[in-house]
């Protein structure tokens, strides 16, 4: 009986929902821009399918990965159609909210000064700084490890510094360093330092008695200890710092550019584009910007998979 | 007793003040060779005799060389206006002049004219903390609307939980500067525009961890209230919600400490107030201690507010009779 009506629940979802989803969203596509305000009940008949899609796709046992993966372009598929046609339909300028498509058009057709922004404030300002920040905090942090007074001192300074809104440095840095990249990078080194130190001191931290008392019968010097026993264990805060670390990263080397930058550069673009009114631009620039921060998240899960294999949160 | 005050001092606060002191006499050292080609032509002026007497020679060489070069002219490192680096005590004396000084004695202080001088930073620090509360408010309680409806309906977590991680990795905040210029033409300025910012970067973290909190009670917790036969609504009040409140308060210190990011990053375009315009202003026009001032204002506000929700935590949690 249970066999059947799930059976049932995925025919109903696939021959019925699904169909009928895409048959709502090509229609309100194409007919946006004479339905007024009624397009509003299209968009939330839209968004009744697609969740009644999910839900009955997600109760079916035999592959509940499918749901999984499904679930989230539905949602995404919901909100860009609907994005779009209450934008077509209600006439919204194009100065307040462009549409996905005016967007993608302008993306596409900006490719090679877009690229020319990644490089200047990605690859140099934020990678630069991200690299030489979390090495800074890897070294201080092994100081912090072997001198006890350095860990009471540093560690409430450095869990204090975490916590502060860092980014109020950019205008100092920019002084200092000139509006070039090296500025931006600048702030991204400060701005990673003290989440990482945090991470990384908590994670050496994180051996047990027993196997540093192992260690020590087989007469492990310090430096032993620490790349056999200590640094391994250390890997999943390590990767945890570098995960926060990523988006401040990118964070710093954004904002940093709204306090003086060169004419190049994802923030420059940003507040440029917005003194021309050109909102399409802006968000392209947000595109850019969510998705070198998707890769650079998706590179460090797959390196931390692959290192901290085991893990029990990577064991399947 | 005294023993143990002593080497709680010892053990806890002396390491800490040790490095704060380092921390500022590296500041002092710093500021000489900072400054140092400003001081000496400051110092030429005023008759003194530099050792590379040419200005387009001092450009080209070394802060250091330059220091040893001409060791006796740089009494005036500690006491420039407008310097690459001010000295703390400058900047204590700029925060002082433009918080105490400026409201009891300055025309517009609130002591000879009733309110707040749109110059103390009095007046910018509780325009930033106001639009900084309001959206942490929002977004907190948004949050904790999604979470719950992400825990109690399979398809609001199957499509909605993946954006949510997903939006904690992108630089949201390159967002702001466009939202408070749409809010704007819009007609909504000011408060509202920056709260919005605010809340919506303290709203994913707060969602992300109160769906771990309320999904932290284990299978046999959940079982026992079903033995028990608890509705819904009982299992969610009498144990998902106070299981939580550890994993909620943790995220609330990221929010709030994201919302005041928000803030400041919202005042940038306008130029209206606050602790960002304040920063933005004294970088336009070269007056670093009102941009230190301004940052140590921030600092000890957002320090000031996660000591707060500690507080909170920890009343909360002894209320609810946790074990310290």
């Amino acid at each position: 009986m249970k066999q059947l009506r799930e059976a049932m629940g995925a025919w109903l979802a696939l021959v019925v929902y699904l169909p009928l989803f895409v048959l709502i969203a090509v229609l309100s596509l194409a007919w946006a821009e004479e339905q007024g305000a009624a397009i509003l009940i299209w968009v939330a008949v839209l968004a009744f399918v697609g969740w009644q899609f999910v839900d009955t796709l997600a109760g079916w046992s035999d592959v509940p990965t499918a749901a999984r993966v499904v679930a989230p372009f539905a949602l995404g598929a919901v909100v860009l159609i609907g994005w779009e046609v209450i934008v077509r339909a209600l006439d919204v300028p194009s100065v307040i909210l462009p549409p996905p498509s005016q967007i993608t058009g302008t993306f596409l057709s900006n490719m090679p000064t877009l690229w020319a922004d990644f490089v200047q404030t990605i690859l140099k300002g934020a990678m630069s700084g991200y690299v030489v920040g979390c090495l800074l905090a890897f070294g201080v942090a092994i100081l912090v490890d072997r001198y006890d007074f350095l860990r009471r001192g540093l560690l409430p300074v450095g869990n204090f510094m975490a916590a502060l809104p860092i980014v109020g440095t950019a205008p100092i840095l920019v002084m200092w360093f000139g509006f070039d990249w090296q500025s931006k990078a600048a702030v991204v080194v400060v701005m990673v330092f003290f989440p990482m130190l945090v991470n990384i001191v908590a994670g050496l931290a994180d051996t047990s008695a027993m196997q540093r008392d192992l260690m020590r019968t087989y007469s492990a010097s310090y430096w032993q200890t620490l790349m056999t026993l200590r640094l391994p264990a250390a890997l999943p805060f390590v990767f945890n710092g570098l995960k926060v670390s990523a988006t401040l990263a990118l964070i710093g080397a954004i904002v940093a550019e709204f306090f003086g930058s060169p004419t190049v550069g994802l923030g420059f673009r940003i507040n440029a584009s917005l003194g021309q009114l050109a909102l399409d631009m802006v968000w392209s620039v947000i595109v850019v910007a969510a998705l070198a921060g998707s890769l650079l998240y998706g590179f460090l899960t797959v390196l931390e998979r692959w290192l901290t294999f085991w893990h029990p949160s990577q064991r399947r | 007793m005294t023993s143990g005050a002593g080497n709680r001092f010892g053990r806890a606060v002396l390491p800490v003040l040790a490095v704060v002191a380092t921390l500022l006499s590296v500041w002092y050292v710093a500021v000489v060779p900072m400054n140092v080609k400003e001081v000496l032509t400051q110092a030429e002026r005023e008759g003194a005799v530099v050792v590379p007497p040419s200005a387009a020679e001092r450009r080209d060489s070394g802060r250091w060389s330059l220091v040893f070069a001409n060791s006796h002219l740089l009494g005036a490192s500690w006491s420039m206006d407008r310097s690459r680096l001010p000295a703390p005590h400058q900047v204590a004396r700029e925060l002082w002049a433009s918080t105490w000084v400026e409201e009891t004695t300055g025309r517009r202080g609130i002591v000879r004219s009733g309110s707040l001088s749109n110059r103390s930073l009095v007046y910018h620090g509780g325009v930033t903390l106001g639009a900084t509360v309001l959206g942490f408010v929002i977004g907190s309680v948004m949050g904790v609307l999604l979470a719950v409806g992400i825990v109690y309906n399979r398809a609001m977590d199957l499509s909605v939980m993946p954006w949510a991680i997903i939006s904690q990795t992108i630089p949201i905040v390159a967002l702001a500067p466009m939202i408070i210029v749409v809010l704007y033409s819009v007609g909504l300025s000011g408060l509202v525009a920056k709260a919005a910012i605010s809340a919506y970067l303290s709203f994913f973290p707060v969602a992300v961890g109160m769906v771990k909190g309320l999904r932290s009670p284990d299978a046999m917790q959940l079982d026992l209230l079903r033995t028990y036969s608890a509705g819904k609504a009982q299992s969610f009040w009498k144990l998902r919600l106070p299981a939580s409140v550890p994993y909620l308060f943790a995220s609330l210190k990221i929010a709030i400490a994201a919302s005041l990011v928000g803030a400041i990053v919202g005042e940038l375009p306008v130029q209206r107030g606050g602790l960002g315009a304040r920063m933005l202003g004294g970088s336009y026009y070269g007056q670093t201690e009102q941009i230190w001032a301004a940052l140590i204002v921030a600092a000890v506000m957002a320090a000031g507010l996660v000591w707060l929700i500690g507080w909170i935590e920890r009343r909360t949690l002894k209320a609810m009779g946790a074990q310290p």
